[in-house]
Parts: C-alpha cells; structure tokens; sequence
C-alpha cells in the first residue's frame, strides 16, 4: 500500500465578495476529498472557472481573501508527523510548509516577476522569504546542482528573466519550486502559454525530476485532457467546484464512466485517426454560474442521461469499481 | 479563387538603425471554392499577418493577393470597390469580446451586417433574418437578443460572430483562432459550423490556427507555417502520415496524443 502524502476530506473553500448589502459566494471548491499518494502524478482536469486553480492554492492552504476556507480538513502526511493544515497559522505554513513539503509552481510563474532581478537575487528572495537565516553560499550551490540536474546550464544563475525563452524560464521555476525537495509539487497549467514543441522540453523536465526521484508526488492541473493523459498516472476530473470522476489514466481514456468526462474525451481534437473516425463532438450548453449552481447534480442541465433524481439529489463520489470514483446516479446500486 | 503568389512581408524597425523583421516570406498558395484550408504554425510564424494581408487591413512589401480574378492589392482603388471586398470576405477573430462594443448590445453587430446588405433591420424581413440566422448557428433567439457581450458566454458570442457570416454569406472566411480561447467542450460546436456553411454554401475558409489537431480536423488542405515559409502541405491525413519537412515532424512529435502514449525515452 503506498503512503498518503496529502488528503483532502469535504474541502469547501469559497469567494465571498460584498456590494454594500449583497453578498455573492462563488462556489469554487465544493466539497472535495481527494487523496494524493507517494508516487502518483494525478492530473485534475476541468475546464475555466471549475475550481481548478483554486483547488491547487487550496491544498497548500494558501488562501487569500476574496477566497475564504470554509470547512473540511487537509491533511499532509509529513514522516510520521500529520500536519493538519487547515489549522496552522500562515507564519507556520510559510516557514514549515511551503516550499519545504509543498511547493507550487504557478500560473505562468516568470512572467510576473521583477525582469530586472537576476535569477540568483530571485532564489535566495525567495528562500529567505521561509528562512531569513539561511547560509547564501549554500544556497546557490544548491540550486546550481538542481539547474544541472535538469539541464540547464549553469551561467543562467546570473542572467535575468527577460533573457530567457518561454521554455527556459518555465524550467528555471520548476528548479525553484523543487529546490528543497518538497514531498508534494502542484503544477497549475505550467504550460498553457507555451507552443507544443517547447511544451514537451517542459513536460520532460517535469517528468525528469519525478524519476530522478527528486518529487515523489505532483499534482499537475490542467485544461487538456491529452497532456494529462501523456503525464499523469492517474486523472481527476473537476465539474463545478466538485470532482466528477477519479481514476487510472488507462481505465479512464479507455472507458470513462461520467457522461461529463466522455463528452470531454469525445470533444478532445488530436491528430489522430482514431480520434477522426469518430465524429466530432461536444457538449451542448455551458457550466454553470458557482454563484448560483443547479440543485442535485451539477451537470444534470447539460447530460443526455440526466434522470428525476439527478434534477433533486447531489450524487456523491463511490468507488464502483476498483479504484475507479465516479459521482454519478447511473453507476449508483440502489 | 484566392491565389497568393510570392507575398512577402517586412517589417523595418528604429530610425538610425533599421532592424528588418521578414514575418512572411515569398509564400504562395491556392484555395478553391468550397475549401476550408488550414494555416498551422508557431506564434511569430506569419500565419497572422498573412491573414491581415488577405483581409486588405496590411499592405504587402510584394508579391500579390488575387481574388476572383483581381489583384485585392492593386486593383482595388475606390472606397466603393473595398466596400464591395469587405461584402464578400468576413473576418472571425480569436477574442469574440473585442468584436463587440461592449456598450451596445449584440445586435448591433446583425443589425450592421443587414444594413450592409441593404435590409432594414426594423423590418420583419429583417427581423426574421436574425432569428434564423442565430437559429444556424445553435442559439436560441430568446436567449441572446437584447443582451449586452459580457452577459454571453465566449462560445455564444463566438457562435454570433458566424451568424453574421450566415447573414453576410461572405465567399471568403478568414478565422484566425477562432476557438483557441473556447473550451475543449464547446469547440467542436464552432468548428462544426465552419463545416456547416462549406457544406450549405460552400464558403471557403482559411482557418488559422497553432493547433494541429484542431487543423486535421476541419481543413480540406493544412498549410503549414514555420518562420514566415510554408515548408509543408497537404490534406490532412497525407500530411500526418507522411510529413516532409523536418519542423512539421518535430510538431507532429510534440503535439499530445489522447490513445497513443508517449514513452519519454
């Protein structure tokens, strides 16, 4: 049995912006259990506004307002320590936790940041920003190493960030974000701005430090369910702040058991013959507003197998087969 | 109907010192009636300036764009002949928001299109028009009539901008992105519909895009584009199987696959 390295049990985590009187929650994480182990890449695929992005912040705990911790626990399986994240203050998380167990590369990461910083003023920043007393020297050795580890060349330590490629600055995050081997990385659409050939030099490194052993565990989060399915071991499909399906890469491309997850394979366009001798399809309709979602299940209005009870009662995630989720009433024994 | 021949674009740059930029160099092709025919390439690769160029909104350093005959570039002179081009080419943008004026509602954009083609808006003519013209493009009228862009979805508004194609029935579409900011599930939707009208009215399209998935499946012919060259074509299934240029390999490579798994070595 592998060992957990983060669960999540009915997380809720919600926007919660005010007008004067009105008040509107957005819904973005809904009661999400979710159990990461060592060695497993779990893809979360889902499409804008399902929560995705927010879910990545919300396993490490890093919320920010309008975004608020509604309840659930998260816990992250340190050695034999459990730290129960959702109930450390944030000096905690920033000097125990991020960076150190979890580390995050976000949303084009480079492209945010000061371009007239050189790279080794940018890595000791940020490892002071969790250390204030850490040795310098130590520290661009470190990361030195790291740049060769994953095929960097050394002297981009003291370039800036302007001078570099798309490609280049994306690994230059991933060496930051795996500098003090942290048990758990989410990646959260690492390569969504980049064109394909630069994409797969990014993947690689992704997958390089993964069997370097250097990151046991990712969370890599993402629109597309091709990349996912060519990274990942096993995909978790987000719907509307909820997760519809969890399953075995294999299992899932193969025979997807949501009607959501299929319509999403089904509408997926790659060069492949397999892929045109299907017609191509879509989904009809659009996801709903969190603010205001649909009663019972989230997908009802837009699934061609939409039943009385999916219109009244939320299905909840069972595990029909072995190691296969799905929350869905079609799959449901009653 | 739409021939290319040597186009080439320069951008110079600075005062003093002139920095040249060859975003399109020396291409030609031909597109005929009824063709949906694919630019593929890169970000910086020129599909987008050739696109400008064919629209008559970027003038060509040389070579000629040849539209039923004429020189799209030299022969039209007059604002009455542009008018009468721009009537018979449309244009479908990656953002379907910066299409609209956010400050009035989407009819607007229909009611322009009729007023063009010389039908009164108001009238039931008119009126009826837009209806079974959101109707093609799967919208119910109801829905969006009256509403303002930001009450729209990305693919709804997506979607109108091809209802103004239907009332239009332009002989040329250039699209250039127009899904790359839609949701996978909702995509097929609006690549159908380019399908749909080269089917019923055999519009011909050039569709611009950097997805090559996207290109296999809609186009009749991908051309594909790599540093202002086109250094492969051919119909789809041809090009896939049997890429000859080295770039066009390296893409087909790299472009992720949903039942073939890659081995990382």
């Amino acid at each position: 049995m592998p060992l957990p390295v983060l669960e999540l049990e009915n997380v809720r985590a919600y926007y919660r912006q005010s007008f004067g009187n009105i008040t509107r929650v957005v819904r973005a994480v809904d009661g999400v259990s979710l159990k990461i182990f060592e060695g497993d890449i779990v893809g979360i695929v889902g499409e804008s506004g399902c929560g995705k992005s927010t879910l990545a912040n919300v396993m490490m705990m890093n919320i920010k307002p309008p975004l608020q911790f509604v309840d659930g626990a998260i816990r992250l399986y340190a050695g034999d320590n459990i730290l129960e994240l959702h109930k450390l203050p944030i000096e905690v998380l920033r000097e125990r936790v991020w960076g150190k167990e979890v580390a995050i590369i976000p949303q084009a990461a480079l492209n945010a940041l000061m371009p007239t910083i050189r790279i080794r003023r940018l890595i000791l920043d940020i490892v002071k920003s969790h250390d204030p007393d850490v040795d310098e020297n130590e520290v661009i050795t470190r990361a030195v190493k790291r740049f060769k580890e994953i095929g960097l060349p050394e002297h981009v330590i003291n370039m800036y960030p302007f001078e570099l490629s798309g490609g280049m600055r994306q690994r230059v995050v991933i060496a930051i974000a795996t500098l003090l081997n942290p048990r758990l990385l989410i990646a959260d659409e690492p390569t969504s701005a980049l064109d394909v050939v630069t994409q797969k030099m990014v993947l690689k490194t992704l997958v390089d430090v993964y069997k370097m052993g250097i990151i046991k565990s990712i969370a890599f989060i993402t629109h597309d369910i091709a990349t996912v399915r060519q990274i990942a071991s096993r995909i978790v499909v987000m719907y509307a702040g909820k997760i519809v399906e969890d399953s075995l890469v294999e299992d899932i491309i193969v025979k997807p058991l949501h009607p959501y997850t299929d319509g999403l394979i089904g509408s997926v366009l790659t060069p492949e013959e397999e892929v045109r001798k299907r017609r191509i399809k879509y989904i009809p309709g659009q996801p709903p507003d969190l603010a205001n979602p649909p009663p019972g299940c989230r997908f009802h209005p837009r699934c061609s197998f939409a039943m009385d009870i999916c219109r009244r009662e939320e299905p909840p995630l069972v595990e029909v087969e072995k190691g296969r989720f799905v929350a869905c009433w079609l799959y449901m024994k009653r | 109907m739409l021939e290319v021949r040597n186009l080439t674009k320069i951008y110079e740059m600075g005062f003093v010192r002139k920095r040249r930029i060859v975003a399109v160099d020396d291409i030609s092709f031909d597109i005929k009636e009824g063709e949906i025919v694919s630019l593929v390439g890169e970000s910086g690769s020129g599909k987008t300036t050739t696109a400008k160029i064919i629209l008559r909104l970027l003038p060509p350093t040389s070579g000629n764009v040849i539209f039923e005959g004429k020189d799209i570039w030299r022969d039209i002179k007059t604002h009455e002949e542009l008018k009468e081009y721009w009537k018979k080419i449309h244009a479908v943008f990656q953002d379907p928001y910066a299409s609209y004026n956010p400050f009035y509602r989407i009819d607007r954009v229909l009611h322009q299109a009729l007023e063009l083609i010389g039908v009164d808006p108001r009238s039931t003519e008119g009126r009826n028009r837009i209806r079974e013209a959101l109707l093609y493009v799967g919208l119910n009228p109801d829905d969006v009539l009256g509403k303002y862009p930001h009450q729209l979805s990305g693919g709804q508004r997506q979607r109108i901008m091809i209802a103004r194609c239907w009332l239009l029935k332009p002989k040329l579409i250039v699209a250039d992105e127009p899904v790359s900011m839609i949701d996978a599930s909702m995509r097929g939707a609006i690549i159908k519909l380019f399908m749909q009208l080269r089917d019923d009215y055999k519009t011909t399209t050039i569709f611009i895009t950097h997805d090559l998935g996207l290109a296999y499946h809609v186009s009749d012919k991908i051309l594909v584009m790599y540093k202002g060259k086109i250094v492969d074509q051919g119909a789809p299934d041809e090009l896939i199987k049997k890429p000859t240029h080295e770039y066009t390999k390296r893409l087909l490579e790299s472009v992720p696959t949903l039942y073939k798994k890659w081995t990382w070595e």
